[in-house]
């Protein structure tokens, strides 16, 4: 079945350029079943997928409407050895970062030493003045993260960037397995997958584990903004797996120095909220006074360190994207270690030199703004029009600490099921690493994570809001 | 349990049970009617009487009570808040609002209640024979409160679930019996005629009831359907049996002693139930039957309230409107 294969110019990461399969094991059962029965098999689960109402909501679209989660049957192999490498790359990076939030809150050393100009942090959009001289519970920032990565041509995985504010889409990693062992049982026979299915078990210990001090039985919820979230599925299924109430906004109040939810037979005391709103709609009373999805007097609870907020506000001061270019500075520093896993190379648009070099090669790469996420806002120098890449570097000179540049990366492709037989698509793994403050070896890193693929030819946005789909991740023992 | 979770998990079980009801309403009413070539004419505006939408019904399609627009009102239109469509959209609705406190079983039949619905062919034919469409909803309604009655544990949410199907059905079952008052016969000899005691056996399958009423009392007298369908302590259709099970419920929630009253709800709904408890069919046809059912249904009204107000009071943020029943 792979031998009309046709390989792309890129990394494969099932066939390799002797054209020889990586993954026997898996590719020997795939082919005896042939494309027509991987069709049929494939119709079944994108049925499966909408009775389940398996779903995320697009923005800009029809109130509220809900698209079935794309999902490929095709896995995403990893080996085990490859795997060993991301995952301590990931502990450690993750760590680092933790430690980094919390100086630059508090002793902010790292400006001191001069590592990080001052400037930067200040001018960071996402950086909380109201959270300066704040230290969590048990000193955790980031409890949860998805840290995106990619396979470049050389094979080797770079960090394309680190999600610290309320990360996406591990509902459905979970989801596509169970999924996947309903459709494709064939292709478990002799293979031994790393399992996922105890990440809702590792992310309710570890929000129990950063309850403030002095808890027993901490109270723990899930926050959502509601059903048109993109994301609600997710919300619910994550409050359904731990077994926790899944709030919104009115659900809560604060009275007195605590927060509260309000339940058929009162008021209940809430005391970890593992929020999926943005910090500036947390509260209204701190931050955005227009929220509707907040909760008036949050932050005040959560600064006498009577709630622990999941992520806690403010981490997203590492998630900047020109932050992002000093994290291997971040690792040295603060463990003096050096970095496992590589950043892609990247161009800080508000350094002059840097910024005119990238003026200048602009057709080669791509340009992104430092806050956002979700693909929004992206320029592909090497597929942008003249008009588009003349308006980028327009935007770039009037606001260049908004913006960097990164040298266009080849994603590698993962054999995809397409209506004229099986294609290479791109694409890119979010791994999900759980942080509870009990030390850097209790770090929990999901094995595998979620594995977007771009489903349109040749396309490198595996976004799911700009047709993007998803694939099992196989972490191959 | 969280006080806007139990007001969807209340709501999202009304609106099953509504669209099911309204299904059994079209039914009856296709029972009723059809088969009487020189008896009578079919008779499509005592169904949106008995439904109480009738005003909404003059100022989208007039005056024009035919099957196809009753048929369309009442399933598939989008503007009326009670048609089935509606209810199994608000009912989706709601469920996801609270899909975490759903178990995966509800959920997914609830899902494909919709999706069955909204995939249905809205044209002519179906209006004309709306049969198929009708029985994939009372299948789909049987199938969620299996899937409930059969992984939710016995503890708030269940017992939310029960009163608000209780509270519904006890409305709509009253409604079929009032669909009688409406259609008209022929002539006053009609009465107790063999027209007469095949509308009331149409009445009867319709609530699912035909058989157990056989079983319980063989031959078919209108005095003694009225009984069956108002007073049987024991089919889960009866006025009586839900306003039993419903008040056993409501005290679960609150943790109230029976025959002692902690919260306006459970005032109203004992008071209910006594009467039913210590009614008798003659009293009730002697003054009136439509009356009677009049009477009961607003009180099943200011119960609603009265449940709202009692549980989830500090909910005042929720933006949806949940329609009731206009009298």
């Amino acid at each position: 079945m792979f031998s009309k294969y046709q390989l792309p110019a890129c990394f494969d990461e099932l066939i390799s350029p002797e054209h020889q399969v990586r993954f026997p094991s898996v590719s020997e059962p795939l082919s005896a079943l042939g494309y027509e029965q991987l069709l049929a098999r494939q119709r079944i689960t994108e049925e499966r997928l909408r009775d389940l109402g398996i779903t995320f909501a697009v923005y800009g679209h029809a109130d509220g409407a809900e698209k079935v989660w794309p999902f490929d049957i095709l896995p995403r192999v990893i080996s085990q050895d490859e795997w060993t490498g991301i995952d301590k790359g990931l502990r450690q990076r993750i760590y680092a970062l933790n430690l980094f939030i919390d100086d630059v809150y508090n002793d902010r050393k790292i400006i001191r030493d001069r590592i990080i100009p001052e400037e930067m942090l200040q001018t960071a959009a996402t950086f909380r003045k109201e959270c300066v001289g704040h230290r969590p519970p048990h000193g955790v920032w980031t409890h949860i993260t998805g840290t995106d990565l990619i396979r470049h041509k050389d094979g080797k995985y770079y960090v394309l960037e680190d999600n610290l504010r309320c990360p996406s889409g591990v509902s459905y990693v979970l989801e596509n397995r169970e999924v996947m062992k309903r459709v494709l049982p064939e292709l478990f026979l002799g293979n031994t997958v790393a399992p996922v299915e105890e990440y809702p078990e590792a992310l309710l210990e570890s929000l129990i584990a950063t309850a403030p001090p002095g808890v027993d039985n901490p109270v723990v919820v899930v926050l959502t903004p509601g059903i048109y979230n993109s994301a609600y599925f997710e919300h619910c299924f994550l409050a359904q797996q731990m077994g926790v109430e899944l709030v919104q906004g009115p659900d809560l109040v604060v009275q007195g120095d605590f927060v509260y939810m309000k339940t058929t037979r009162g008021l209940e005391k809430v005391d970890v909220i593992y929020r999926r709103i943005d910090d500036t709609f947390l509260d209204p009373l701190t931050f955005n006074p227009d929220s509707m999805i907040g909760v008036p007097g949050l932050m005040d609870v959560h600064r006498k360190g009577n709630v622990t907020l999941a992520n806690a506000p403010g981490t997203g001061v590492a998630d900047d994207k020109a932050i992002y270019a000093y994290v291997p500075e971040i690792i040295k520093y603060y463990l003096n270690e050096d970095p496992i896993l590589s950043n892609v190379p990247t161009y800080i648009c508000a350094d002059p030199e840097q910024r005119s070099h990238v003026l200048a090669n602009i057709t080669e790469m791509v340009v992104k703004p430092t806050n956002e996420a979700g693909g929004y806002g992206i320029v592909l120098g090497p597929r942008a029009s003249k008009q588009e890449l003349e308006d980028c570097k327009a935007a770039i000179l009037d606001d260049p600490r908004n913006y960097i540049a990164q040298p266009f990366l080849q994603l590698s492709t993962v054999p995809t099921l397409c209506p004229d037989g099986i294609e290479p698509r791109h694409v890119d793994l979010r791994p999900f690493i759980l942080l509870d403050g009990t030390g850097a070896d209790n770090i929990y890193v999901l094995p595998g994570g979620l594995t977007r693929v771009a489903l349109v030819k040749n396309s490198m946005i595996v976004n799911s809001s700009q047709g993007g789909g998803s694939k099992d991740t196989w972490v191959l023992g | 349990m969280l006080s806007r979770v139990a007001d969807s998990i209340f709501w999202m079980n009304r609106y099953i049970e509504r669209a099911e009801n309204v299904a059994r309403f079209i039914d009856v009413n296709q029972k009723l009617t059809l088969g009487f070539r020189a008896g009578m004419m079919q008779q499509w505006e005592p169904l949106i009487q008995t439904t109480g939408d009738t005003e909404l019904f003059k100022e989208l399609y007039g005056e024009e009570y035919t099957q196809e627009n009753v048929v369309r009102f009442l399933a598939f239109d989008a503007r009326n808040p009670n048609s089935i469509l509606t209810c199994t959209d608000l009912a989706r609705e709601n469920a996801r609002q609270i899909r975490d406190n759903l178990t995966a079983p509800m959920w997914e039949a609830i899902n494909k209640f919709y999706l069955k619905i909204h995939h249905y062919p809205a044209n002519s034919h179906t209006f004309a024979n709306p049969q198929h469409m009708l029985d994939i909803v009372k299948a789909q309604s049987q199938l969620i409160e299996g899937a409930t009655s059969l992984t939710l544990r016995r503890s708030e949410a269940w017992n939310i679930s029960r009163l608000g199907r209780l509270i519904e059905r006890a409305d709509k079952t009253s409604r079929i019996l009032d669909v009688k008052y409406y259609i008209l016969l022929p002539s006053v000899q009609h009465v107790g005629s063999d027209l007469d005691i095949v509308q009331w056996s149409a009445l009867l399958d319709s609530a699912s009831a035909l058989q157990m009423y056989r079983k319980t009392c063989g031959r078919i007298q209108r005095k003694a359907v009225v009984k069956f369908l108002l007073l049987d302590r024991l089919f889960p259709r009866s006025l009586h049996y839900c306003l039993v099970n419903a008040d056993e419920a409501l005290r679960f929630i609150s943790g109230s002693l029976p025959n002692v009253f902690s919260n306006p709800a459970e005032q109203l709904l004992g008071r209910m139930k006594t009467n039913m408890d210590y009614a008798s069919v003659d009293e009730i046809i002697e003054s009136g039957l439509h009356e009677f059912i009049d009477a009961f249904q607003r009180q099943l009204n200011d119960l609603g309230e009265a449940i709202r107000d009692t549980f989830y009071g500090n909910t005042s943020t929720i933006t949806q409107s949940q329609t009731q029943y206009s009298y």
